[in-house]
Order: structure tokens, then C-alpha cells, then sequence
């Protein structure tokens, strides 16, 4: 057998403690003691106290390649995915040329095929160069190598009532979904953040909840009418959630993410003017954590998104109203999840399991993904060691951007492994150098 | 005290201590000579991303009475217009050692982002940025009250001041919002609620949309300049209505207590917020601002420049 890997000492999500037998690119033995007459000969990793869970999925990631290669590349955001125990990302469409072709698509899968450290699965754009106005060829784009089964003009809101509820007909022929950014354009004008108490004070133009509120609103009416399926990006008000749950009960077909920068900090970072927490659509209030961590536990929120968005240091170097929106997030999205939702006890950790893994593999229908570990499945595995804290540091990034609003905080749960397709791409919590992963 | 970026570093007891000191100083401005050596050999930045010629000015002047030399740097004929950024113009006064920077912009935080950013050294003293705050402006019109309605306690204990037209895009009603209730003072917004931020009841401050009722019982009525441009994004219908429900004249003007004075920060739109039988009236103070706005600046680069061991000195 070929790449064979035991991890062993560590304990699963739901907390049975459990050796893992990995060759051949897949999982062969899960077991309290292992029984293979190979399990001798492979290359033993001890993961005591670890967890070891399923590759995390990530289903809005922006790897900027091509077009923006000098704040990230299609491999430096794998090597971030990996260093944050992903093994599949999605790549947002908003490059340039935008993703809105079959060739686009199919390029960008190619590049993350190169780049071999995880799986980089394209999303379509919506319409043609984002612009709201004429349908792209989703057809092409699914029936292309890529597979592209989800849609999204992220950045841009699909805001024509009508584009929308033919975009959401349309991709019912190939079972796509429509990712929604909730924000309706013309009531967030030069908005830099949440509109409340804190914006009033700063004299930043605001940005109302009711703007994402309102469009949430009229996708899941639209979804409902049309029978689609809709994905609502990073969800960030109390109202959204309160939406979606509304939507959910009626039975109509939606789903929804949140950030994990959402479920940790407020509109009250904005008053350092620290363009580093700048972004699409804003933080916002306590009481807006508060309810996007309890949709998340409760699953009316079904994933968290990292909407990992590198920026070259310029674009943050600025006054706030001259910065460019955006966080990266792919290296700490575990550890913040972990603070926010495991140690406060409001999931466990086969909920979140779930909700990074599971659930997301499932919505975008990447098959190989998101599959519990057991005996047979494609060994996509992350190890973590949630007794370890880790301080975040902008300057060990293995993106290519350092936009991280975490600088300097510590935090919970360090990602000791991974192993994409069997092959460990982190070890030791550091990234493995693979010989196909080309060159920078 | 290193910056004055915002009314909300300060306590009582050092914006009673600027205008304490800005009070020292008018009696100097009101001698022949109005020089003082103080800041002599310090260098001093207008950085003006905004046309702003009084501000400007009042700065300028400033400094000299204080003996500084002054540079003006404007976006507008600089190497700014060419898409230089804030950190490439910061590090180049740096290197030239400016001791403090002045900073008008239109980016609301610039100064505190300054501030706070490792490429200057020296102090960053907020001129007026963007819709937050004008914490100089708030100083000055302060000092005017004082000096007119003030009681024996040097604050502003006991009287109702109000502020009245665009709040939500002013920063000057942002800075004399902190700055007059931090002094003790009542402050009311009046606005259509088009013209008022939302999140402004966490405000120290009432909020009316009715001025004659509030007008009567006010001892000082600041006037803030409203754009005509205002109209096209819907604050409000028509620059008539406006001035009809908000403005200042005659009419309104008789009924003020007898004490009470007229403010605007300036420039007036005279016809829209105030009339000019209003702003050239008695009670106006509208020029005194200006005057005493040389005072108060030459006040905060005082205690922000000549340190805290001068601090007693010079002035006895």
C-alpha cells in the first residue's frame, strides 16, 4: 500500500477515541485498536488529544487568481485553506476576467488541480461580468470540467427581481444554487458600516441591516415561488436569521452561511478607523453575534463561510473610506468557530463538524467531501488539537495578503494535521512542501 | 496630551484648561506686539486635503503668534492630486520634521489613522474630518458662550444651547455635542429626522423636530450650514420648506430669550439657515467666533507643543 499513515491516540467528533488507518488515498481502518496487517508499516503520527475530523469545506473563498495574483494565487490560498484544515475551497467568481465562461471555470479548477493541496472548486458568476443585467452561460459553466453547481456574483448583489428569478428557474435543470450577497444597492450608497449607534458617532455613511434584510426576504419568496434553491451568503443581522428561519419552517429551499469574523466581532472595532475591519457586508452589533451564533447552533444558518478576501497592503494602508472591503480568514476560521461556538457550549463538536464539513460538501455537492470518517472514504481528514492556543500573526500568513483582523489575539484550537486525498498537506502544524505543488 | 483628534479624549478638566489658556492668550493677541516666542523653531503642518481657507488661516495664524514656522500643504497643488497617499505625504512631512500636523480631510477617521500609524512622530491635531468631528470648532464656539453666558464656575452649567439643521453630516455638531455636555450644558438637536443620524439617541443630547417650541427656552442657537445639494438626495423637499420649518429669521428670532445669542460655524448660506437680518443681528457672534477661533488654536498647540514642564511658565 502506497502513503500509508496511522494517526494514532486521537478521539472523533463525537468523542470515541479512535486510531485512523489511512493508504491509498482513502481511509481503510477506523478502530480503538486497529486491526490491518499493513497498519505495522505505516508512517505513525501521534495525535494524542487531537481531534480527528473530516477535511473542512469552505464555499466563499476568494483566490483572486486570475487577475489579482499579488494579493493571493490560487496556490497561496490552498496553502492557506490546508494551514486552516480545509480540503476543499470554492473559488468566488469576482477575478478578472470574472468567472462568468466555461473557460474562466475551467481554468481556475485546473490551477487548483496543480496546485494539489486541496480541492478549489469554481462558482459561476451569475451574470455576465457580474453586472446584474444579462444571464452568464451557467449551462457551459456546469456542463464544463469545473462542474460548477453554484453561482454567485459576490461583491455584487443579483438585484433585478426578475434576473434573479430567472437565474434561480434557470439552474434548476442541473441542481445549482444561487448564493445570494444580500445587499440592496441603492440603500447602501457609499455605506462604510453598520448603520446604529456606533456609525452615528464615527461619521461613517451607514449601512442599514434592512438593506440585507429586505433582499433575503424577497430571495426566499422568489425561491419558494420558483421551487429553487437558494444560498444566502454571510448572513450578518438578527432580522436575516430571523428570515430564514421563517423561510426554513414554510419548507422552502434555502440555506445560509455566516463568517466566522461575524460571529466574533462588532461595528465597535470601526472606532480605531483600522481599515482592517472594513468589510462586505460590515460587523455589526452584539446583539447580531449574538443571534448569527445561535442560527448557527440551532442550524438555521446550515455553514460557516470563511469569505476569505486577501488585499495587498495598500488597500488597507488608507483612510477607512478609501479601503478596500475584506478579510482573509482561511487560517483561523477553525479557532475562531471553536472560541465562539465550542467553548461557550453552544455546539459540540459534531455539530461543527457539520456545519464546516458536512454541510457545505452537501449544498454544493462536492461528493468526495464531507463524509464522516469511516472505513472507504477519501482520506480528506483535519487534526486538531483544541487544548492548544495559538497567537495570530500577520506576518506567518500563508496567504499572500496579510488582512487579518485577528493580528495579536489568541486563540483556542490549533490545526496539527491534514490530509487531502490521503496525502498530508500539514504536519505538525506546518505546511508540508508537496512535490507537485509547483512554484510561487 | 499628545493629539486632539477627538472631543471624546478629553475630560472636563482639560477642555477647561484650553480654554483657560486660549483666555490667557486673547489678552496677548490684544497687545501691539501679538508674537509670543514659544513655539520658536518648531514646524508646524497645515495638511489640508479639503479647501478650507478659514480654518486654514485661523491655524496659520495661530502658529506665528506663537513664533512657529508653518507649512501649507495642500492636496490640491501637491503631489496628493497624483495619487500619493496619506502614508507617502505622512513619512515625507516626517522627514521633514514636522513637530505637529494639522489634517483637514474629507475621509472621516483620517486623523486618528494618522495618529495612530507609526509614520510620524509628532502631533496630529484634527482640523475637521469628514462627518465626524471638528474638535477645534467645538473649542472655539465653547469659548464664545463662555465668554457671553458663562457663570463664575468657568463651565457651562445651566444652560441650554441648541444645534440646529444637518446633524448628520456635520462635525461640528458631533464635536459640540461631547464638548458642550462634557462643560454641563443641555444641548438639543433640532432637524427633520432626514437630517439626524440613526443611532442619535445614544447621543448626550434631546432631539426635537419642532424649533419654535424648543427656540424659546434656548440660551444659545447654533445654525449649521445646510447644502442646497442636500435636496437632490431627498433630505428634504424643497430648500423653501426648509428654511420655512428650520431656518432662522424674524419671526423666530423674536422669539428668543432676551439674552440668548446667534452661532454658525461658517460659511452661511444666508437665505437658507439664517436670514441675514438674523446673522448681522445684535445678538449674532457670528465674527467674535472667528477672533476667538485664532485664540483657541493658539491655545491647543500651546499644550500640545511647548510640553508639560512649560505648562505653568510661560503663561504667569
Amino acid at each position: 500500500m502506497k502513503n500509508a499513515y496511522l494517526l494514532s491516540g486521537g478521539t472523533l467528533a463525537d468523542g470515541k477515541r479512535a486510531d485512523v488507518f489511512i493508504a491509498d488515498g482513502v481511509i481503510v481502518e477506523v478502530a480503538d485498536v486497529l486491526k490491518h496487517p499493513e497498519v505495522a508499516l505505516a508512517k505513525k503520527i501521534d495525535v494524542t488529544g487531537c481531534k480527528v475530523l473530516p477535511g473542512l469545506v469552505d464555499l466563499h473563498t476568494h483566490l483572486r487568481e486570475p487577475g489579482r495574483e499579488e494579493s493571493e494565487t490560487v496556490l497561496s490560498a490552498s496553502r492557506a485553506a490546508a494551514k486552516g484544515g480545509y480540503t476543499a475551497v470554492s473559488a468566488m467568481a469576482n477575478t478578472f476576467p470574472v468567472a462568468d465562461t466555461a473557460g474562466v471555470v475551467e481554468q481556475v479548477y485546473r490551477l487548483g488541480q496543480s496546485a494539489g493541496i486541496c480541492d478549489v472548486f469554481p462558482i459561476g458568476a451569475v451574470t455576465q461580468g457580474l453586472a446584474g443585467k444579462q444571464l452568464a452561460e451557467l449551462g457551459a459553466m456546469a456542463q464544463s470540467s469545473a462542474r460548477v453547481r453554484i453561482f454567485s456574483d459576490d461583491g455584487n448583489c443579483v438585484f433585478d427581481p426578475m434576473v434573479m428569478r430567472r437565474a434561480l428557474e434557470y439552474v434548476k435543470q442541473f441542481d445549482g444554487v444561487i448564493a445570494q450577497h444580500a445587499q440592496e444597492p441603492t440603500l447602501t450608497q457609499g455605506s462604510q458600516m453598520n448603520e446604529g449607534v456606533v456609525s452615528s458617532k464615527l461619521g461613517l455613511k451607514g449601512w442599514p441591516a434592512v438593506a440585507e434584510e429586505a433582499i433575503i426576504a424577497r430571495d426566499v419568496l422568489l425561491a419558494d415561488h420558483v421551487k429553487s434553491r437558494l444560498h444566502v451568503c454571510h448572513v450578518t443581522t438578527a432580522g436575516g436569521v430571523e428570515i430564514i428561519r421563517w423561510a426554513k419552517a414554510r419548507g422552502i429551499n434555502v440555506s445560509a452561511e455566516v463568517t466566522p469574523h461575524h460571529l466574533l466581532l462588532t461595528d465597535e472595532m470601526a472606532q480605531t478607523y483600522n481599515p482592517v475591519f472594513k468589510v462586505n457586508p460590515p460587523l455589526r452589533t452584539q446583539g447580531d453575534v449574538e443571534a448569527l451564533r445561535e442560527g448557527l447552533a440551532d442550524g438555521t444558518i446550515d455553514i460557516v463561510a470563511t469569505d476569505h478576501a486577501p488585499h495587498p497592503a495598500e488597500d488597507k494602508e488608507c483612510e477607512w473610506q478609501n479601503a478596500a472591503f475584506g478579510m482573509i480568514g482561511l487560517e483561523s476560521a477553525l479557532s475562531i468557530v471553536q472560541k465562539t461556538m465550542i467553548d461557550s457550549s453552544l455546539m459540540t463538536w459534531e455539530t461543527l463538524v457539520e456545519r464546516m464539513s458536512i454541510a457545505p460538501a452537501r449544498i454544493a455537492g462536492y461528493f468526495d467531501h464531507g463524509r464522516a470518517i469511516a472505513a472507504g472514504v477519501s482520506a480528506h481528514i483535519t487534526v486538531i488539537d483544541p487544548s492548544r492556543n495559538w497567537r495570530v500573526d500577520r506576518d506567518l500568513v500563508a496567504s499572500r495578503s496579510k488582512n487579518t483582523p485577528f493580528h495579536g489575539m489568541d486563540l483556542p484550537g490549533c490545526v496539527v494535521a491534514t490530509f487531502f486525498r490521503g496525502i498530508p498537506t500539514v504536519v505538525d502544524s506546518k505546511l508540508v512542501r508537496l512535490s507537485g505543488s509547483g512554484s510561487e | 496630551m499628545r493629539h486632539l483628534l477627538s472631543i471624546s479624549d478629553l475630560d472636563k478638566n482639560q477642555a477647561l484648561s484650553i480654554l483657560d489658556t486660549a483666555l490667557e492668550l486673547a489678552r496677548i493677541s490684544d497687545a501691539p506686539v501679538k508674537k509670543l516666542p514659544t513655539l520658536r523653531g518648531r514646524t508646524i503642518v497645515n495638511l489640508f486635503y479639503e479647501d478650507s481657507t478659514r480654518t486654514r488661516i485661523s491655524f496659520e495664524a495661530a502658529a506665528k503668534r506663537l513664533s512657529a514656522d508653518v507649512i501649507n500643504f495642500s492636496a490640491k497643488d501637491s503631489s496628493v492630486s497624483k495619487g500619493e497617499s496619506l502614508k507617502d505625504t505622512a513619512q515625507t512631512l516626517q522627514a521633514m520634521g514636522a513637530d505637529a500636523v494639522i489634517i483637514r480631510h474629507s475621509a472621516s477617521g483620517a486623523p486618528r489613522w494618522l495618529a495612530d500609524s507609526e509614520w510620524i512622530s509628532g502631533s496630529v491635531i484634527n482640523a475637521g474630518d469628514g462627518t465626524h468631528e471638528h474638535p477645534t470648532q467645538a473649542l472655539l464656539d465653547a469659548f464664545t458662550i463662555r465668554k457671553h453666558l458663562g457663570s463664575s464656575t468657568g463651565d457651562l452649567q445651566g444652560l441650554h444651547i441648541g444645534i440646529v439643521g444637518d446633524i448628520l453630516h456635520s462635525r461640528v455638531a458631533r464635536s459640540n455635542v461631547l464638548l458642550l455636555s462634557l462643560l454641563g450644558a443641555q444641548v438639543s438637536l433640532i432637524a427633520p429626522p432626514t437630517l439626524l443620524p440613526v443611532g442619535v439617541e445614544s447621543w448626550p443630547a434631546k432631539i426635537s423636530y419642532d424649533f419654535d417650541s424648543v427656540l424659546p427656552h434656548l440660551d444659545a442657537v447654533m445654525m449649521l450650514r445646510v447644502q442646497q445639494e442636500r435636496m437632490q438626495d431627498l433630505f428634504f423637499p424643497t430648500a423653501r420648506e426648509y428654511s420655512h420649518f428650520f431656518g432662522l429669521n424674524r419671526d423666530r428670532m423674536a422669539l428668543m430669550k432676551k439674552s440668548a445669542i446667534i452661532m454658525h460655524p461658517g460659511p452661511m448660506n444666508r437665505g437658507l439657515e439664517i436670514t441675514a437680518e438674523c446673522a448681522d443681528s445684535a445678538r449674532s457672534v457670528i465674527v467674535e467666533q472667528v477672533a476667538n477661533g485664532v485664540s483657541v488654536r493658539m491655545a491647543v498647540l500651546y499644550l500640545l507643543l511647548a510640553g508639560s514642564t512649560q505648562e505653568q511658565g510661560v503663561l504667569q
